[in-house]
């Protein structure tokens, strides 16, 4: 790469170091032209996303009913007292936040690995199973909010049929009973979800070196050690980032909630938590902004983890 | 060049069996007994995984009379189209389907301009601040939207338009808030996805374009944008399928319903029909099928966009 330009130098070589052999500086039009196709895209990303989020941040330290700017009154740490103090939904809708990451690292990641694993094999018809599984991931959470809503109604969805509960007083409302909903928005988030990781580590099983496994298997490992032990841990790169799409999936879910019953009565979530406070009468911009910063500052720990993987090799170099 | 490549282990492989352990390695050979167990398993988990649509489209081709009369755990009656029909020119679809369109084809086509654009920046040119910005773009993407909620609400409110563009005086219920913050919020993980790709092309390609005085932009538009040709067909048919099924953004600006894309106006759908399941299943098959329809036809580079996503971390 030494006979490369500054101006083409592929990959992070030159980011650090002063490249040897420079041919030559980027011309005056040149660099208008790389002004503006850095700058208008960044300048998106910084208006409608990062600035936004500052916005919020401040927003979460005040009192506004969001109608005049000149409203906005400086409330201090009220709004995060308010709510960790005297909001009645905010703790469960931590805890459901937190059964969501753990119903989904549990139950639908290691079904997807486990989908992944068996499909990987010489099956016949493997690809008219993975395109069973895989057919959830292409619709909205919303839609499968309402496709699950029609499975769970009380009086005409299947499952209380199949149940055979059906018609009499112990029919369930699976999305309506506060008890058992959350389990149900799971099973229907399950169903997205399992897909989703079945395909990706559908991918990163293909890219495994076939004599990772043979070697292993020479030296007596049998197919469950051979699994964890060799073509796991090769996998990294994929794990990382099914860690990453299932711990950011719990913290963004929102859309099922919403269309089953915009996040109440057994299905609170400190997302749609968010929402509530911010849309319809009695707005309370400073709560709901204050409800926004921590569902940030939680998922800046996810986010770190991965750029820390994904970034950490550049900044070495 | 240490990121572009997969981890080292993840060298090409194929046919990579999960271990049968007698290692029969017989590629096409039909199953082998151990496979019985899979097979049955297999068919279980296929069958519970079809239920839920299964039963939309069924109970969405009985008529509701035939419902009522038989009961919906039945198979008597009649099945046609009358209730897509119905649901069709009822509920509006016609409308919601436009939106949809109205709003995902800018949003995909600005998408890949600018993260193209953004692509080739950080990753053919070398300047002080490109990893930075990657990183920030890649971040940006990973934010739970409702956080950015009520600053960009009030942002949109306070923008006062001429009622000639917009009939609420502001960006508030109109496309342009929607293609917008869609724009933004996804042109950071096709910017990664690109960039990683853009990366792994050969360099002697633009050198050879430099000693012939092509500038940046023919660099980019006539080198290497038809070279990442496959990458951005795959995030092209992503983001259609990802800005399709986005709920939230028009939830949160668009206050007219008959503006509202299909995806959101699902949230309507039981307001609309009340307790007429079968039009509610309908409704939820109008909305099914486009991105039905886009799986079946470009499901290769669908997954290959899914793949390309994830294949560094």
């Amino acid at each position: 790469m030494s006979t490369s330009s500054d101006t083409t130098t592929a990959g992070d070589r030159g980011t650090t170091r002063a490249p040897a052999g420079r041919v030559r500086r980027l011309s005056g039009r040149d660099k208008w032209v790389l002004g503006f196709m850095v700058g208008v895209p960044t300048l998106i990303q910084l208006v409608l996303v990062w600035i936004p989020t500052l916005l919020s941040a401040a927003l979460s330290f005040t009192r506004w009913n969001g109608l005049s700017l000149t409203d906005i009154k400086s409330a201090g740490a009220a709004n995060y007292q308010f709510i960790v103090n005297d909001y009645p939904p905010f703790w469960p809708a931590v805890q459901h936040n937190v059964l969501w990451l753990v119903f989904l690292a549990l139950i639908a990641t290691p079904l997807g690995l486990l989908l992944a694993i068996l499909l990987d094999q010489n099956i016949r018809g493997t690809k008219i199973y993975q395109s069973i599984f895989f057919t959830p991931v292409m619709l909205s959470l919303a839609l499968i909010g309402v496709i699950w809503q029609l499975f769970y109604n009380r009086d005409s969805g299947l499952l209380n049929f199949l149940l055979g509960t059906a018609g009499t007083p112990q029919a369930v409302d699976w999305f309506g009973d506060s008890s058992v909903n959350i389990w149900a928005a799971l099973v229907a988030a399950t169903w997205r979800h399992a897909g989703y990781v079945m395909i990706l580590y559908l991918a990163g099983l293909k890219g495994v070196d076939p004599t990772l496994r043979e070697a292993a298997q020479i030296d007596g490992a049998n197919a469950v050690q051979t699994f964890f032990r060799v073509i796991f841990p090769a996998m990294r790169p994929v794990n990382v980032i099914i860690i990453v799409i299932t711990v950011i999936e719990s913290l963004r879910a929102f859309d099922i909630v919403y269309v089953i019953n915009r996040g109440t009565n057994g299905l609170e979530l400190i997302s749609a938590l968010v929402i509530q406070n911010l849309v319809g009468e009695g707005q309370v911009i400073g709560v709901g902004s204050a409800l926004a910063v921590i569902l940030l500052v939680i998922s800046l720990v996810p986010i770190t983890f991965y750029l820390s993987r994904a970034f950490g090799k550049d900044k070495e170099a | 060049m240490s990121i572009i490549k997969p981890a080292p282990a993840a060298a090409r492989g194929h046919d990579v069996a999960a271990a049968p352990r007698t290692g029969t390695g017989g590629k096409r050979r039909g199953p082998a007994k151990n496979h019985l167990g899979i097979h049955i398993f297999l068919i279980v988990m296929a069958a519970m995984w079809l239920v839920p649509l299964g039963w939309t489209v069924f109970t969405s081709l009985r008529p509701k009379a035939d419902t009522d009369k038989y009961g919906y755990f039945s198979l008597g009656g009649s099945f046609n189209f009358d209730n897509f029909v119905e649901a069709w020119t009822r509920g509006g679809f016609a409308q919601y389907a436009w939106n949809s369109v109205l709003i995902t084809v800018p949003s995909v086509i600005l998408i890949l301009f600018f993260a193209s654009m953004m692509a080739f920046a950080v990753s053919r040119v070398s300047w002080k601040f490109n990893v930075t910005l990657l990183i920030m773009f890649t971040a940006g993407n990973l934010l739970p939207p409702q956080v950015l909620a009520a600053p960009l609400f009030q942002m949109f409110k306070q923008l006062e338009l001429p009622y000639s563009i917009s009939d609420s005086g502001n960006l508030l219920n109109t496309y342009i808030s929607v293609i917008a913050v869609d724009t933004a919020f996804q042109i950071g993980f096709v910017t990664f996805v690109l960039s990683n790709y853009m990366k792994a092309l050969s360099p002697e390609l633009t050198e050879a374009a430099l000693v012939d005085g092509a500038g940046i932009w023919r660099q980019y538009w006539e080198i290497i944008l038809p070279l990442c040709r496959p990458a951005l067909a795959a995030m092209g048919t992503l983001e259609v399928i990802f800005i399709y099924n986005d709920f939230f953004w028009p939830l949160l600006f668009i206050q007219s319903g008959d503006r509202l894309p299909l995806t959101t106006a699902v949230n309507n759908l039981q307001g609309q029909f009340l307790s007429d399941y079968n039009l509610i299943a309908a409704g939820a098959m109008i909305t099914a099928i486009p991105a039905l329809i886009i799986y079946l036809l470009l499901q290769r580079h669908f997954v290959a966009g899914l793949t390309l996503g994830s294949s560094k971390g």
